[in-house]
């Protein structure tokens, strides 16, 4: 079935979205085999993420992180790499924000987190720049090579943290505190100014605008810049992009920087925003949520805010009905699944009854 | 190290490397008829709670192999409706079932055991018995002989058995039977098998079919030999191991057997020492556990032999091509 079929709009809204409706009639298929309200899992998580300022401020903190693992995703699928490696750059990336917030002294805290951005950064993109010159130079297939430096980046940082940056004493392996210099403003201090009550308690902090100007710059740099051109034009055909003076390696290279950096920069968020000190699973799987986010939100920055706003719904609601109900968080790990096998791998299997449809509005 | 450390590390390399035969070979398999597959991890997760589940309600473990290996194979029959009827990206469906398998299977152990997503531990007949083989005991004492028979190659599970003979039948069957040759070539020209007249679908199909299968078994042996129950996400990464077995063997069966077991050894040494001297240099047990994937890298990257998979692999067919 040709793609042309569709008209745009219903390529980029009414596919992603049955993709999700079907995820979610199985999820609740399943929540009704193990004995539980469907309907009432459904309000709980609504009402436990969208219900109150706390409620938002978690599932914004959540999208947050998957903002910035999903544009990772997304930057690399424009230039046809699979990078599932946003997990492992985002672990070193938090090696970088520790680093940078551990041994230099910092006065104040947009100071740090200026320092600190550009060392997750830096980090995460070193990361992935690995993999990308391995995929670029000497052709070793990129899916796998991540995966692979998600376990390396696992053991990098259990070795660290365990043998370096433990605190003298302590059985946890973990880094001492982070200064209180470094501490992110939170979004109730923020709104604050602008005399907006909202809840203390969530990590909801300043990364989340950074995660917004993220999406608006990756936006421009795809779509505004010639090196976006340059990589939209290699993921649509490689042949014809090499064919137009456009270098696969130089291409290759530049968008796993990228994607790395952007994996690596959620660790703002979650290392300096929340935890305040790097753990062992600082990263919590967000890695590779940013797939299926990405894979929902078409690979466009604005349907990868959409994306992560309905996971970190996801991920908050989840929370709430571990606490309230006998339904495992797990669950989350089954609907994010899911969503990536229709929306990602069964993709004909749901775009093709839709284009029938047209086909037949079409004809008549 | 004394000899008796040696036989023990040597007797753990063999249990820790059956679960990553089965899957490399599963891998394997699949792969050859053109199908990646990096779903072998969830395939497996899910075999593995299976086995437990069924094998502590019913009381026999191999009632409980039998749904691994059943559930499984339905999971791989996903991977090939999403990768072969409905052409979509083999690597992401691999993914899906990796995550459907990591959460379905705490939800549900959740809401059956309320154990933390665990099983209860298995006991008796609930788990597979060790088998002797025939005279063990009586060769126990002789030198070098005893140690070899009695300590390492004796004393396993059925399965640890069966996993070894599947490298000689994966062998037979892809170099000697007619079967086994349709699939290298669907993995290599899937046009030429269709020109032939033969189902380029059927045949990934009945390759993906056997890769559940194995997985399995890999499952199974994993929750009901190694160890007395499922935890969440027990299989720890094993299955991108076998993964990396997989490459490190560049698609063969015989060489798949040496690098799982390197990497058997390399987790069963990483296992019982927790720090290695080496000249005076400290090796930390976290590159021990980052070796295989190190390894496989340097391997993917040409730097020692290059590793050339199956040439159609990762596409689906379309036919009007």
């Amino acid at each position: 079935m040709s793609r042309g079929r569709i008209p745009h709009w219903a390529d980029v809204t009414l596919v992603p979205l049955t993709s999700v409706v079907l995820a979610f009639i199985i999820s609740g298929i399943l929540i009704w085999a193990i004995g539980e309200s469907p309907w009432g899992a459904l309000k709980l998580m609504v009402e436990g993420a969208f219900g109150s300022s706390y409620g938002w401020g978690y599932t914004l903190y959540y999208a947050t992180n998957f903002i910035f693992t999903g544009l990772a995703v997304a930057v690399a699928f424009q230039a046809r790499l699979f990078n599932i490696g946003g997990e492992g750059q985002a672990l070193v990336g938090g090696l970088g924000v520790a680093l940078v917030c551990l041994y230099i002294p910092w006065p104040h805290w947009s100071l740090a987190l200026i320092a600190a951005s550009l060392g997750a950064a830096v980090f995460g993109a070193g990361w992935a720049l690995i993999p990308g010159y391995l995929q670029a130079r000497r052709g070793s297939h990129i899916v796998i090579t991540t995966i692979m430096f998600n376990f390396i980046a696992a053991s990098l940082l259990g070795y660290v943290l365990v043998n370096v940056l433990r605190q003298q004493g302590s059985q946890d392996p973990s880094s001492p505190r982070f200064p209180s210099d470094t501490a992110l403003p939170k979004l109730h201090e923020i709104l604050g100014v602008f005399g907006i009550p909202f809840s203390t308690v969530p990590p909801v902090n300043i990364s989340l605008l950074i995660a917004v100007a993220m999406c608006f710059a990756v936006w421009f740099m795809l779509w505004r810049t010639r090196l976006g051109y340059q990589i939209r034009a290699f993921g649509e055909s490689e042949p014809a992009a090499e064919y137009a003076g456009i270098s696969p390696v130089r291409i290759t290279i530049y968008v796993m920087l990228i994607s790395g950096g952007l994996a690596g920069l959620m660790a703002v968020n979650s290392v300096m925003g929340e935890q305040q000190r790097l753990v062992l699973n600082a990263v919590e799987g967000a890695g590779f949520i940013g797939i299926a986010v990405a894979l929902m939100g078409r690979n466009h920055p604005l349907g990868v805010f959409l994306a992560a706003v309905l996971f970190g719904f996801l991920y908050q609601g989840g929370a709430e009905l571990a606490l309230w109900t006998g339904i495992p968080r797990e669950l989350i790990v089954v609907i994010q699944a899911l969503v990536i096998l229709f929306t990602g791998a069964l993709d004909n299997m749901v775009r093709i009854p839709i284009a029938r449809l047209f086909a037949l509005r079409g004809a008549r | 190290m004394d000899l008796m450390v040696l036989v023990q590390v040597l007797d753990s390399t063999m249990r820790l490397a059956t679960p990553l035969l089965f899957a490399c070979l599963a891998g394997l398999i699949s792969e050859r008829a053109g199908v990646f597959d990096i779903g072998l991890e969830g395939k497996m997760l899910a075999a593995a709670f299976m086995a437990a589940a069924i094998s502590y309600v019913s009381g026999n473990v191999w009632i409980g192999v039998v749904a691994a290996v059943g559930v499984s194979v339905a999971m791989a029959l996903i991977h090939g409706l999403a990768s072969i009827t409905f052409r979509g990206n083999q690597l992401i469906s691999g993914v899906a079932i990796n995550f459907l398998a990591a959460g379905i299977t705490v939800v549900i152990a959740q809401n059956w055991f309320r154990q933390g997503g665990r099983t209860p531990s298995l006991s008796g007949d609930a788990r597979m018995a060790r088998i002797d083989l025939p005279f063990a005991n009586a060769l126990r004492d002789v030198p070098v002989i005893g140690p070899i028979y009695h300590g390492i190659l004796s004393g396993h599970a059925l399965l640890v058995y069966v996993a070894l003979l599947c490298v000689p039948l994966t062998w037979y069957m892809l170099f000697r039977t007619r079967f086994g040759l349709r699939l290298r070539a669907v993995g290599e020209n899937p046009a030429a098998v269709d020109t032939a007249g033969v189902s380029v679908v059927a045949l990934r199909c009945g390759a993906v079919a056997i890769c559940g299968v194995l997985c399995g078994l890999a499952g199974a042996y994993l929750s009901t030999g190694l160890s007395a129950g499922f935890v969440k996400d027990m299989t720890a990464g094993r299955g991108f191991i076998a993964l990396a077995a997989m490459i490190f063997a560049k698609w063969r069966p015989w060489h798949a057997l040496g690098a799982v077991f390197l990497f058997g050894l390399l987790e069963a040494v990483a296992n019982r020492f927790q720090n290695i001297d080496i000249f005076g240099f400290n090796l930390p047990v976290q590159a021990m556990q980052a070796l295989p994937y190190i390894l496989t890298v340097v391997i993917l990257a040409g730097f020692v032999g290059r590793a050339i998979p199956p040439r159609a692999g990762g596409a689906a067919y379309v036919k009007e091509h």
